[in-house]
């Protein structure tokens, strides 16, 4: 089994050699013939997520990861822009029988900016800084079964779990690998990607250069500029004026026709991970009752919400699982829009003449519209809301601290977040011993395919029972002149990769 | 003179320091935590407890605050919490936006209020006149935001002229590009600050058209314009000036919103920013050099007017008061 399993990921890593390989041959062919792209060309990024510090152990926020993850820092493995997880820093690995002791083997040649080679004892660190008391890593609980981390030798890194992870390799696509001996992250860094850092000006700009001694293919570009913005339209005044080349996520699409109908820029409508949802508390009347829910999720017409937002973009989702999860199915048949059923369904709960709950409502922006959409929904069917509008601080204190709510907006930003479902302390409390148990079994399966069939149970499950109303996926829209190519698409987690892309001179 | 100016200054430091205490209770009574910013929505407590400690939000509010002020009397303005970078370069660096965006607004405003109100006074029953106290008017109504966004709209979106937003990352090191990404929101500035000031100029100028010793001056032969200059000016300017001072001083601060329309790295931007993150060391220097700014600029306006205007000096250094 375990022989197997080596060969097997032996196997994968020619392949995706012998892969990595044609393209490289590929791209650089194209880019000869085409001749048109400059290859110290500057590429102007426009953004609304400034980075609060460049530590993303230390509450670094989402503006790091769009700016340093792939960029500046790299991990043992990365996450594609297609979802899939590749090996990085990472040139082999070997999981033991038991499925508890990962082996990995570092690649040769890697230098850090500061010029110091890569070693295990680096990966050492840097995966002990995310377990960290200290660590705010968003990853932290997910990697919370490492055990024991040895260092053979400085090529071979040894990490013992306390149970079984299937998606530890996926996990660690999070973890920047820094150099041990590097001091002030906040401010500065010491990774091993294809840029370094340049200068961060904060509130106005973050810029990169070109690594010379990247141990990979250079970057297409020479200097990479993020711009930070307050607000969308300015971002798309910079776009329009050409101070920018790309905008990583569109917000709205009140800006996009004037970028549609211009054969200067490409709007691109990739896959996003974000999900709005409406969150019920699962413990509380009357949204312990399984028929309320599903009610008021037949109640509201996500197709009419999800136009009102975003026009004809995003798309309609029926569980938390978009289609760049592995998982997905499509669920959007399940407790779909029909007042008639939602009507049925209150009668049978013994909710005959309706009833009144309070919707906690982030105040920015899209919760307000669609609070405000689903109380005049749920009006239909004899359901009174009380829209309670909450900064984003309180939520967390009243909503995701505590608990104490009956209903809630939200937006959901991670891939592969239906892991949630299966913790019952979370804060939509939504407890079914199923389904805890197969989000558990799938974490611990031996094979993917295992995995995956476990968590499509557990989707369907949650689908069924409205653990929450899925409202929506996010669409991801990225805006770009159209002398640009190269550029991610769907920008999964928030990762905005910016070594491939080449602009025309 | 000189008493006159240490009694000034005694009072200056009287009030920073009284407004420090109340900035610092004021601050500690919002809502919420400061922690929460910088931990992940998957934080448990004892993650949370850690960026408590981290920050010393953890410790006693006087032992806060004597931590801060100790060093701020010795010129230090702090770290910031989210970002851990010193507060004091970071005020410097958003002042060399908002000080020139300020300034210039400012002087432009002036430029345009002088002329124009006193246009508006001396030739009210004309035609002209008249159009100049309806545009200001007018003026006073627009909201800063809109005029910036028009202004976007005719010079950077569709003649291409200037840029429509940002500063330059190399800030005054690349001058050209700076006083470029400058013009548009200086001149929104101006127009909305003119607009008010033009006001004033007109009213006082009014009162000094109507008055005895203008009317005793043109008797005693002097001519229109000489009598306007030697006791008109004079006098018209000091209602101004106190405006003047109040006009500069708010907008400071409230340049925010033309920042945010202009995408510009300044002061108020940097204040907006802390405050959403709690970041306390960042709003605490914010709001401690603006405070100072305002004293200052108040103190300024005081000192120009006793210039200006004999009397106030006479009276109170005579020690009548």
């Amino acid at each position: 089994m375990s022989l197997k399993k080596t060969s097997l990921y032996a196997a994968t890593t020619v392949a995706a050699l012998s892969v990595a390989l044609t393209a490289c041959g590929g791209s650089s062919s194209s880019g000869s013939s085409g001749g048109a792209w400059d290859k110290d060309a500057t590429v102007n990024i426009g953004s609304l997520y400034e980075p609060q510090n460049l530590d993303n152990t230390a509450g670094g926020g989402q503006g790091v990861t769009e700016a340093l993850n792939g960029n500046v820092y790299e991990g043992l493995f990365k996450l594609t822009d297609d979802g899939d997880v590749e090996k990085l820093l990472a040139e082999n690995y070997k999981v033991s029988d038991d499925g508890l002791t990962y082996t990995f083997t570092l690649r040769d040649g890697v230098r850090f900016h500061s010029g110091k080679k890569l070693t295990s004892a680096d990966v050492k660190y840097s995966l002990e800084k995310v377990l960290a008391d200290d660590s705010q890593s968003a990853r932290k609980s997910n990697l919370k079964v490492v055990k024991h981390i040895a260092t053979p030798d400085a090529k071979t890194v040894k990490v013992t779990l306390s149970q079984k992870s299937i998606s530890f390799v996926y996990n660690l696509s999070y973890v920047w690998i820094i150099n041990s001996e590097a001091k002030n992250l906040k401010t500065t860094e010491d990774g091993t990607g294809p840029y370094t850092l340049a200068k961060w000006t904060r509130g106005s700009a973050l810029s990169l250069d070109r690594f010379a001694d990247y141990w990979g293919d250079a970057a297409a570009n020479k200097k990479v500029v993020f711009h930070y913005y307050k607000n969308a339209t300015a971002l798309n005044n910079a776009l329009m004026t050409n101070a920018v080349d790309v905008v990583t996520g569109e917000q709205s699409p009140d800006a996009l026709d004037q970028f549609k109908n211009n054969q200067n820029y490409k709007v691109n409508d990739g896959d996003s991970t974000t999900k709005l949802l409406l969150a019920f508390n699962d413990k509380a009347k009357p949204f312990n009752n399984v028929k309320v829910r599903q009610a008021v999720s037949a109640a509201i017409d996500d197709k009419k919400l999800l136009h009102s937002v975003w026009g004809d973009y995003g798309r309609l989702i029926g569980s938390m699982v978009p289609p760049t999860d592995p998982w997905y199915e499509d669920l959007t048949d399940v407790n779909a829009y029909n007042v008639k059923k939602a009507k049925r369904l209150l009668a049978e709960a013994g909710y005959r003449d309706g009833f009144a709950f309070t919707l906690d409502t982030p105040n920015y922006d899209p919760h307000p519209t669609a609070a405000t959409f689903i109380k005049s929904e749920l009006a239909k069917v004899g359901i009174t809301v009380k829209i309670n509008t909450i900064t984003s601080d309180q939520w967390y204190t009243k909503v995701y601290q505590n608990h104490d709510f009956t209903a809630t907006l939200q937006e959901h930003v991670n891939d592969r977040d239906l892991v949630w479902y299966g913790n019952p302390d979370f804060y939509w409390g939504y407890d079914d011993k199923h389904v805890t148990a197969w989000i558990k079994q799938a974490e611990e399966a031996s094979t993917t395919a295992q995995q995956t069939a476990l968590l499509k149970k557990a989707n369907r499950k949650t689908a069924e029972d409205a653990a929450s109303d899925w409202l929506y996926l996010y669409p991801q829209i990225v805006v770009a002149s159209s002398k640009l190519s190269g550029y991610p698409l769907n920008g999964l987690n928030a990762q905005f990769y910016a070594y491939d892309i080449k602009k025309k001179g | 003179m000189g008493r006159y100016l240490l009694r000034r200054l005694a009072f200056l430091a009287v009030s920073l320091v009284l407004a420090s205490v109340v900035l610092f209770v004021l601050l500690r009574m919002l809502p919420g935590d400061p922690a929460n910013a910088l931990t992940s929505v998957g934080a448990g407590p004892e993650q949370i407890a850690a960026a408590r400690r981290s920050i010393g939000s953890d410790r006693p509010l006087p032992e806060q605050f004597t931590h801060w002020f100790g060093q701020l009397a010795s010129g230090d303005l702090g770290t910031s919490f989210v970002s851990s970078l010193p507060v004091g370069p970071e005020v410097t660096a958003r002042l060399n936006v908002t000080v020139p965006l300020t300034l210039a607004a400012f002087v432009l405003a002036i430029l345009i209020a002088v002329p124009a109100g006193f246009v508006a006074a001396y030739h009210r029953r004309t035609w002209y006149g008249a159009l100049l106290s309806g545009v200001s008017q007018l003026g006073i109504a627009v909201p800063v935001f809109w005029l910036g966004m028009i202004l976007i709209a005719v010079f950077a979106l569709n003649a291409g002229w200037l840029p429509s937003g940002g500063f330059p990352q190399d800030g005054w090191a690349a001058p050209a590009d700076a006083i470029r990404s400058l013009v548009l929101p200086v001149v929104t500035i101006a127009l909305v600050m003119s607009a008010s000031l033009i006001r004033y100029v007109r009213s006082a100028t009014l009162d000094v058209l109507g008055s005895d010793y203008l009317r005793t001056a043109r008797a005693l032969g002097e001519s229109f314009g000489t009598a306007m200059w030697r006791h008109g000016l004079r006098n018209a300017s000091v209602p101004v000036i106190s405006i003047l001072g109040i006009e500069l001083a708010s907008t400071l601060l409230g340049a925010v919103v033309v920042e945010s329309v202009y995408a510009l790295p300044g002061l108020g931007s940097l204040l907006a920013t802390g405050i959403t993150q709690h970041d306390y060391p960042v709003i605490q220097g914010v709001l401690f050099v603006s405070t100072l700014a305002v004293l200052l600029i108040g103190f300024l306006a005081d000192l120009v007017q006793r210039i200006v205007d004999p009397r106030l000096r006479s009276r109170l250094s005579g020690g009548a008061r």
